[in-house]
């Protein structure tokens, strides 16, 4: 075996095109992440003026493909693209000719011809934003591609977490529960390891992959943390054929109950929270939740990635995304 | 009978100066090579022409032919895919003299009506011999043997569920002894189904970072491990298709030493790339079994040059562009391979020095006829003339638009390589020019 070494620089794809998207953490840079959450934080402060309308985007046209019901996400990527005075058209796959079986290609083409300035897409299947971004010359945003990512929840985290204890750089989060099939969990831990944070990831062994960070099945291993990030835990990984047994098993050993929670410690969830499965909800409504400042924060970061994106501002937010 | 069908040719033509390699007789010299009616009639130099075509030789390598025992042509049932005018013409444009065609088409070849339907169009379309397997269950559902005795009287060139395991260790062990009976190999998709199910790609940090679904390296072994034992028990032959993990590879070996006659083959995608390449989320790497990490890769290297793995196969598996062009993971698994397979292995394992190229021309020629039974492509004064004329330092980049194939799904597009057939003679005639 000795000098039998691959050279993986000639065997990946051809470099992308240089094109300025939002598909995924592991595309961005520090300087990337802080200069967004700046930018979100002058959003924000333009946010508690009586006029919360901003001119930047005025004459773009924001199209929100969205194939997955969503109220948070959807909402606050509308609200954030009326704030910056853009077009808004909202495209849910129910009731669109996707219904017809048309393909995402051809929706993506479709909507294309209308000249959008971005299209932010969420999809149950992933890799659907990069067929998107291979079709269209909109600039992409990822708002949750099945299992793979969600750039943004990632963003308005790492936001909240900066705003609530002044830092990112060496905080410990422990994210508990389901992270095997969570994009949320997934986009986190690249964006915290990114920004200098520690992760433990707490749940059972069948629901959490090695790999990512520090593993713990032990929900002792929460107590040394900073922020407790609890995962929604999905009815349809229980039973016959699922990870866990029951989800009576998983609220007992893994659920956040008030006696798990140290004080001082915050606790974040990406919602919608199953109150009484992996939250008390004397925790969800305690003053260390910060669940709604998480909800807030997705409008300031949400008009910092549009705007990130539309204006000439450095040219980083770019996709491994390879054009045939 | 013979299993392969197709045009027999007469050619006339002669190859002056080229290298002319054949790793088994070992040839290795710079010589004329004349053709007579598609008959290799004369090797040494200054060969009279006999007012033959002439080719010139200079700086081309003249290797025999390849083989590729693991093609699926999609015929019947999907000629929008490949049919198998397209699907020989693009093996003849990869220095393919002969390929074998999977049965998981539409219908199923299971039955000899649709083989002997099959053959006939064969005899009249192929631009190279082909040879058809035939099942090993009855609609590939793991559960009742085919009419093996029949199909191998029609002339199936080895019976497979590719695309599918035999589920079943019962059924698997019936079809290794019944299949005595008719002398033909059987090839096994190994794949454990409980362990692959929602499987996307190989199972580890690439995976669990993209959040796919994970095809793990044991639920290729465990299945590996199971049919070697069944060989083992029933003293049978059995060959491995398409092996991507680096256990398959040690239990082959070990299976290898204890006197099973186990066969195994790989892909030139397992032997050059990693899961790596799915961070793109480019469905052109999707395919089954997976791509795995570099120790798996290494692995499959090791044992192509030691021989343990005796032959490299495309797994040629074209797929229409909408189906492909979809989410990664709503994408059907499978790549095109004949095209590309030599260029790829040239430029990824024997230019870095990974491979000797003569190595390579054996695994592509002589092993796969050994493991299937064909005649070996040689370089032989009265053998039929089946032999490349490969251009060692043409570079070039693939394209869509340039693939003889229907389809155009290649893991390779946009990519530069290094080498290029030039021509390919196939039993006795001229089935390719560049």
């Amino acid at each position: 075996m000795n000098g039998l070494h691959v050279i993986p620089g000639e065997l990946l794809p051809p470099r992308p095109r240089e094109r300025r998207h939002l598909l995924s953490v592991a595309d961005l840079s520090r300087e990337d992440v802080e200069r967004l959450l700046s930018s979100a934080r002058s959003f924000a402060r333009s946010q508690e003026r009586d006029t919360k309308k901003l001119p930047t985007l005025r004459g773009r046209l924001v199209v929100n493909l969205f194939y997955e019901s969503s109220t948070r996400t959807s909402s606050s990527f509308e609200i954030a693209a009326k704030r910056l005075s853009a077009d808004v058209l909202n495209v849910k796959a129910a009731g669109s000719s996707a219904d017809k079986g048309e393909s995402l290609k051809d929706t993506a083409l479709t909507l294309s011809a209308y000249g959008p300035d971005v299209i932010v897409v969420r999809h149950p299947q992933i890799g659907a934003p990069h067929l998107v971004a291979r079709v269209s010359d909109a600039h992409v945003v990822n708002a949750g591609d099945g299992k793979h990512q969600h750039p943004t929840q990632a963003l308005l985290d790492l936001y909240t977490i900066a705003e609530q204890l002044g830092r990112i750089e060496g905080v410990h989060v422990a994210i508990v529960g389901d992270v095997l099939h969570s994009r949320v969990a997934r986009s986190l831990v690249q964006g915290l390891r990114l920004m200098g944070a520690s992760v433990v990831l707490v749940g059972p062994p069948t629901l959490v992959p090695a790999g990512l960070a520090d593993v713990s099945h032990d929900i002792a291993a929460i107590e040394a943390a900073d922020v407790v990030y609890v995962l929604r835990m999905q009815r349809e990984r229980m039973g016959e054929g699922g990870h866990m047994p029951s989800l009576r098993e998983y609220s007992a050993r893994w659920g956040i109950t008030p006696e798990r929670v140290r004080p001082g410690q915050r606790v974040m969830h990406p919602g919608p929270m199953n109150r009484g499965v992996e939250i008390d909800p004397r925790v969800a409504d305690a003053g260390s939740s910060l669940v709604v400042d998480q909800v807030r924060s997705g409008l300031a970061v949400r008009m910092a990635v549009l705007y990130d994106l539309l204006t000439a501002g450095p040219v980083a937010v770019e996709a491994a995304v390879e054009v045939a | 009978m013979t299993v392969l069908v197709g045009k027999a040719g007469a050619d006339d033509v002669v190859v002056r100066g080229a290298r002319v390699l054949d790793p088994v007789s070992g040839v290795d010299a710079v010589m004329d090579v004349r053709v007579d009616r598609g008959v290799i009639v004369e090797l040494g130099t200054r060969v009279d022409t006999n007012e033959h075509r002439v080719l010139d030789g200079e700086g081309l390598v003249l290797a025999p032919a390849f083989v590729d025992p693991h093609v699926h042509l999609r015929t019947p049932g999907r000629e929008d895919e490949e049919t198998i005018a397209s699907g020989t013409a693009a093996a003849a444009a990869g220095g393919y003299c002969a390929i074998l065609a999977m049965p998981n088409t539409d219908p199923i070849v299971d039955r000899s009506d649709v083989l002997r339907g099959l053959r006939a169009r064969a005899a009249d379309e192929a631009a190279v011999p082909v040879g058809f397997t035939a099942a090993i269950t009855l609609g590939q559902e793991g559960e009742q043997l085919t009419e093996m005795g029949e199909l191998a009287d029609a002339g199936a060139a080895a019976f497979t569920d590719d695309g599918r395991p035999v589920a079943s260790a019962g059924t698997m062990r019936r079809a290794l002894r019944y299949n005595a009976i008719t002398g033909r190999p059987i090839a096994v998709h190994a794949e454990e189904p409980s362990l692959t199910r929602g499987g996307q790609m190989h199972a580890g940090v690439v995976a669990a970072e993209l959040g796919l679904g994970g095809w793990p390296a044991l639920g290729e072994s465990l299945a590996v491990g199971r049919d070697l034992a069944l060989a083992a028990d029933a003293r049978r032959p059995i060959h491995l298709m398409h092996l991507s993990a680096l256990e398959s590879v040690e239990l082959l070996q070990r299976a290898q030493e204890a006197g099973v006659q186990a066969t195994g083959e790989v892909t030139p995608h397992h032997l050059c790339l990693t899961d790596d390449a799915v961070r793109t989320l480019d469905p052109n790497f999707k395919m089954n079994p997976p791509v795995r990490s570099d120790e798996h890769r290494q692995a499959l290297i090791d044992a192509l040059r030691s021989g343990e793995i005796a032959a490299v196969a495309t797994d040629h598996a074209p797929h229409s562009r909408e189906e492909k062009e979809v989410p990664f993971e709503a994408a059907p698994f499978g790549v095109t391979g004949l095209e590309t397979a030599f260029a790829a292995l040239y430029t990824h394992l024997v230019e870095p020095g990974l491979l000797p190229l003569e190595t390579l021309l054996e695994r592509m020629s002589a092993g796969p006829a050994a493991i299937f039974g064909l005649d070996r492509p040689r370089i032989e004064v009265g053998a039929p003339a089946s032999f490349v004329l490969i251009d060692p330092r043409a570079r070039w980049r693939v394209r869509a638009d340039r693939f003889r194939s229907r389809s155009a799904n290649s893991w390779l597009l946009g990519r530069h390589l290094t080498s290029r057939i030039v021509l390919t003679i196939a039993a006795g005639r001229v089935a390719f020019e560049a």
